[in-house]
Order: structure tokens, then sequence, then C-alpha cells
């Protein structure tokens, strides 16, 4: 019993969070709703860059591929794209709410299809990289993809697409997205909750820790690479699709593949919080999103600034996060399942080798 | 889009004295690509840090340049002046920042250097706003074959500068002590300790060196081309893609590999359209990293 509910507890201080939180705090709904998408960023940028050990400086690509999937098929279920989207379109033209639900919801779909076929196909080129150029190469597909469609015209190019607009007031318009990057959100963490206790799970951790290795014991690396890839661009398209929608206007270079922000942001919370746990990015998302919503009209042009020293300092000074801080400062009480993995391992170890860990 | 390529390649057919020019320019832009692609070899070398503000480091030396133009110095002035004060501005990053992420991961550092990209760009652009900005010599340009080829003397002058500067740090790295600790450390770090190199001093110098370079391949860049605060990005992944391709041991290929890109962006950006400049860069770098991968996949290893 108490051990379920210690398991349980965070998900439903979670669930309680978001259900009461845009009635208790209306003014800031908008905010809190990016903090979900921020919890989405870090908790699908972690599942390989914290437990595959691959870190990517391109998971955007998906974000804003999901998105742009998405205004395709919301218009062209009932429009032709490039006229939709041409300066010099003449017809006026507006959405019935079912048609706008209808677009929305297969749009959505699509995103988070596409996206896994984008992952698996992209996987094929990426993921014979290690290390940095794993992390150039990737930086590279979502500096390419801003790149091209910003200069194809049939979607609009460099400036972007007005999306359907949401029938019904702005009220209605910011809860209904808000509960949807909640729900977003909560499903990930709840998934990923079990993803990580299945043999999948493992896997990916033997992949982190010695890749040779796991080859050697008979895992197919690369389809799990591709798999846990796949896994993150279907959240990150579905949230695209979201996001895209919700701000009502999409362009290439700073809302659909924003390489320096978002892209960023997702790598400096799951290092704050503590890469390869699951609480961890939860963690940095809250605290970073906190510190930048509080701070950022104070600094006046200098947020980026900030945001660049800020990413030096934590990756130079603070590099295990608050969660592996945690892990190392109060072992017994944080990391219950580490604590007694080790326990058991040393006593099996006792004869086979003196320091089993600190061999190398 | 498939017509507009058609009819430039068909332009180029009838008139081959523009590929030509095309390729004359691209060797000469190519040389400073070259220089600047030599000290990211350097630092990728001997400390085994991938050096993401390599193109910040070659804007901030542009923007030097360009202040001088503005004051009424010879723009050329800059590339002493750049080459100096970037010294000192490496001799701070290396200090605050990569002197303490040296021992880590390598995404560590490359993380930290994106960091100090940022950093950099937006200083700049706060500084200097978001416009492009070029300095103006004063030089003349000279036209051959009727005006279908056009070479401006800074190119001319840019290239030389550019030559002696690789040739002054060659002839650096052959002979001096300092070069000679350099090139042991790049070796073997710590067979270098022990035969009593201050490996510490090695790292520090290599950095301050690297950025001097880029300082004056910017003050360059000012001079030929222009300077933008967000063109650093491009340049850090041109070099690398140079470096990439030609294997960070291996200084001549390098500095071919740096002439090539040169031609290669001179004849894509006139057969696709200048706008397609920063996409062709980036596919460029995708398909060598594809290629690379194709090449270890034979011998059953990983790109690393």
């Amino acid at each position: 019993m108490n051990f379920v509910s210690r398991q349980t507890l965070p998900f439903l201080l979670i669930l309680a969070a978001g259900l009461v939180a845009p009635f208790l705090l209306p003014a800031y709904s908008n905010e809190i709703a990016v903090l979900w998408l921020m919890i989405v960023f870090a908790s699908t940028w972690d599942i390989l860059g914290g437990q595959m050990g691959y870190n990517s400086l391109g998971n955007i690509f998906f974000f804003g591929a999901g998105m742009y999937v998405c205004a395709i098929v919301q218009i062209g279920l009932y429009y032709d794209v490039g006229m939709y989207t041409s300066g010099a379109r003449t017809t006026h033209i507006v959405f019935s709410t079912a048609q706008y639900f209808t677009g929305f919801a297969l749009g959505t779909v699509a995103a988070g299809i596409a996206c896994a076929i984008l992952a698996l196909a992209a996987g094929l080129i990426v993921f014979g990289l290690r290390g940095p150029y794993f992390a150039i190469g990737t930086l590279g597909l979502a500096i390419a993809a801003a790149e091209l469609v910003a200069s194809w015209e049939w979607v609009g190019a460099a400036s972007g697409i007005s999306m359907p607009v949401f029938p019904g007031g702005p009220d209605t318009q910011k809860i209904f997205f808000y509960f949807l990057l909640f729900a977003l959100a909560f499903v990930l963490l709840v998934f990923l909750r079990w993803l990580y206790s299945t043999n999948f799970g493992l896997a990916l951790n033997a992949i982190r820790d010695d890749e040779e290795k796991a080859e050697a014991m008979g895992l197919h690396t690369r389809r799990y690479k591709r798999t846990a890839w796949a896994i993150s661009a279907v959240f990150l398209g579905v949230a695209g699709a979201i996001f895209g929608n919700m701000t009502g206007f999409i362009e290439p270079r700073d809302i659909a593949f924003p390489t320096t922000t978002f892209n960023l942001f997702m790598v400096v919370m799951v290092l704050l919080g503590g890469k390869g746990t699951l609480w961890g990015p939860v963690i940095g998302a809250v605290i970073f999103h906190t510190i930048k919503e509080v701070t950022w009209t104070y600094f006046l042009g200098w947020q980026f600034i900030a945001l660049g020293a800020l990413i030096v300092i934590t990756i130079v000074y603070f590099q295990q996060g608050i969660v592996g801080w945690l892990f190392e400062k109060y072992p017994r009480m944080f990391a219950p399942r580490a604590a007694g993995r080790r326990e058991q391992e040393s006593e099996i170890g006792v004869g086979l080798a003196p320091h089993p860990e600190g061999a190398e | 889009m498939m017509q507009h390529i058609i009819g430039n390649i068909s332009i180029l057919g009838a008139a081959p004295v523009l590929n030509l020019g095309l390729l004359i320019d691209g060797i000469l832009i190519g040389s400073i690509f070259a220089l600047a692609a030599y000290g990211l070899a350097l630092v990728w070398g001997v400390m085994n840090v991938k050096n993401l503000a390599q193109g910040d480091f070659i804007m901030l030396g542009g923007y030097i340049t360009w202040s001088l133009g503005r004051h009424g110095f010879d723009p050329l002035l800059g590339v002493p002046v750049a080459f100096a004060l970037l010294w000192g501005i490496g001799w701070v990053v290396y200090r605050l920042v990569v002197s303490k992420v040296i021992t880590r991961d390598l995404f560590t550092s490359l993380l930290a250097t994106f960091g100090i990209a940022i950093v950099i760009q937006q200083t700049l652009n706060l500084a200097f706003g978001p416009d492009t900005q070029s300095a103006q010599s004063g030089l003349p340009s000279w036209t051959f074959a009727g005006g279908l080829i056009t070479i401006p003397a800074t190119r001319i002058i840019g290239f030389g500068l550019a030559m002696v500067l690789a040739l002054a740090v060659i002839v650096f790295m052959k002979n001096s002590r300092m070069g000679q600790a350099i090139r042991a450390t790049a070796q073997d770090a710590r067979a270098a300790r022990v035969l009593g190199i201050d490996t510490e001093k090695v790292y520090s110098f290599t950095f301050c060196l690297n950025a001097a370079i880029c300082g004056a391949a910017g003050a360059l860049v000012a001079l030929v081309w222009n300077v933008q605060p967000f063109l650093g990005t491009t340049y850090s992944i041109r070099l690398f893609v140079i470096v990439t391709a030609a294997g960070f041991g291996n200084l001549p290929a390098v500095i071919a590999a740096g002439f090539g890109m040169g031609v290669f962006e001179q004849f894509g950006g006139f057969l696709l359209g200048a706008e397609f400049q920063q996409a062709l860069i980036v596919i460029l770098l995708l398909s060598v990293l594809a290629y690379r991968q194709w090449q270890y996949l034979r011998v059953r290893q990983a790109v690393q």
C-alpha cells in the first residue's frame, strides 16, 4: 500500500494541479499551458538524451514537422493549400465549427503518424553517428528543415501560414488548448513511467551504458534507437500540431523550427533537472519555465544573452542536475530502486570481484 | 523551380567563361574557409573540443574590422587588430568555460560552446543591430572577359593574406618549441605530460591561437563579403563540414576541402539562387555525415 502510493502520488498531484491550475490562476493559463509543453519537450528529449545516451540537438525538427503536417491537413481537407497560403488570395476563407474540429483531429493524428515515419527514416541517416556527430547531424536536420520550408512557396515560405480561426470565444480557446497540452503531458508521463519499467527501457539504458556490449548481447541497437526516436517524435509532432493551432500563426524559423530557443530549452531543462530520470526533466522544466517567465520581461533584449549564460553555467558547473544532486546527497530517500539494487548486487558480488564498480 | 535551375545551367553552358569566374571567386573565398577550418581542426585535434562558437569568433573579428572602417581607419588594419583582440577574447573564454569542460564528455564541450555562440550572437545583435554590414576599403575591382568576370582587389588581398597567415601558422607549428609541444599533446596528452610539457598551457595557447585565426579570417570576411550577427552558425556548420569531410588530422585535405567548399557554394548559389545558400550548406553537412557513416559501416565502426 505504502509502496503503491509512493509511485502514484506524483501522478495524482500532477493531475490535481493540472485540473485546478487554469481556474485558480486564470490570468496565467497560457503560461501554464506552455509549461506543459515544456514538460513534453524535456521528457521526450530525455528518452534519447538521458535514457539512451544520444544527445540530440535537433528534436525540434519533429515539433515543426508536426505543426506543418497538421496545418496542411487542416487546410487541404477543404481548400487548395497553395491558394490558401498565397499572399494574393482573393477569396475570404472560413472554416465551420465541424470543419475546424474534423480538420484539427485528423491533422493531429496525421502529425503523429508522419513524425513517426520521419523519425524512422531520419534514424537511418543519423543513428550510425555517435556523440558530437549525432548532435551536429540532428542540428543540421532541424536547420535544413527550417531553411527548406522557408523557401517552399506552397506552404507560405518564410511568411508562414495563418491557421484556421478557432470557432468560439477567446476564453473557450484558452481552456481548450490548455487541457489538450495538459492531457498530452500527463499521458506522456504515464506512458514513460510504464516504458522505463519494461525491457525496452532496460535496452535503452544498455545502449547508453555500452552500445558495443549491448549489441554483442544480441540487442538490435539500431532498431531500438529508431523506435525510441519515433516515440519521442510522435509526442513532439502532436505537441506541434496543438501548439500551431494554439498560436494561430505558424512560420518556419521562429515558431516551427526554433533551433536556438525551444530546441535548446529542451536540453537545458533536462540538464537542470537531472537527465536519465523520470522526474528530473519535469522538475527542470518547471524551474526553468518559472525563472524564464518571471525574469524575461526585466531583461529587455538581454534575455537571450542570459539564456546562453544559463546554458553555459548549467553545463559547466551543475551537470548532474537537481535530481542527480538529490540522488547523490540522499541516496536512500530519493533513489530507493537504485540503492536497493546496489545492495543486492554487492551481496551477489561477494567473492567475485572486490570492487565491481571501481573496475574499469 | 526546375526550369529556373535548367535555365541557369544553360547560361553556364552558353558562356563558359562564367564558369571560370565562379571558380576564381570560389577559390578566393575558399581560402578564408580553409584558414578558419585549419583553426577548428587544430582545436579539434589537440583538445578534442568541437568548437561550435567558431563561426561566431569569425563574426566578432568581422565586426571589429567593420567598426575600425567606420571610425576612419583602413579596414586592412582590422586583420592584425582582430587577431590580437580575439586572442584576448579566446583566453577569457578558455579560462571561464572551455578549461572546465575539456576533460568531460564531448557533448558537454559541444553544448558549452553552443552556449558561447548564442551569447556572442546576441551580444553582437544588441551592439550592432541585425543588419548586414561590410567594410568599405575603397579599393578597385578589375573586370575581364567583357564584364563577365569581376574580381575586386579586396578578394585578391584577402586570398593573399589568408595564405600568408596559414603558411605562418604551419611554419610555427613545425619549427617553434610551442608548436612541437602542441603536436606532442595532440599525439598523446598523457605522454606529453610525463615528458614535462605543461599541457594546460598548450591547451590554453591552442584555443587562443584558434580564436585569433578566426579573428583574422573574420576581418577578411568583412572585407570581401559581409557580416551579420546570426551568420556565425552558418560559418560553424561550413567549417564543420570541411573538417569532417577532410578528417582533422589531415592538413592538406582540410585546406583542399576549404577551397572545395568555396567553389561548391559559388556554383550552388548561382544555380539555385542565393536564398538556398544556407540550406545547401546544411544538406552538404548531412551528405558528408551520411557518407562517413557508410564508409565506417563497411568496417563495422561508428562515426564518433
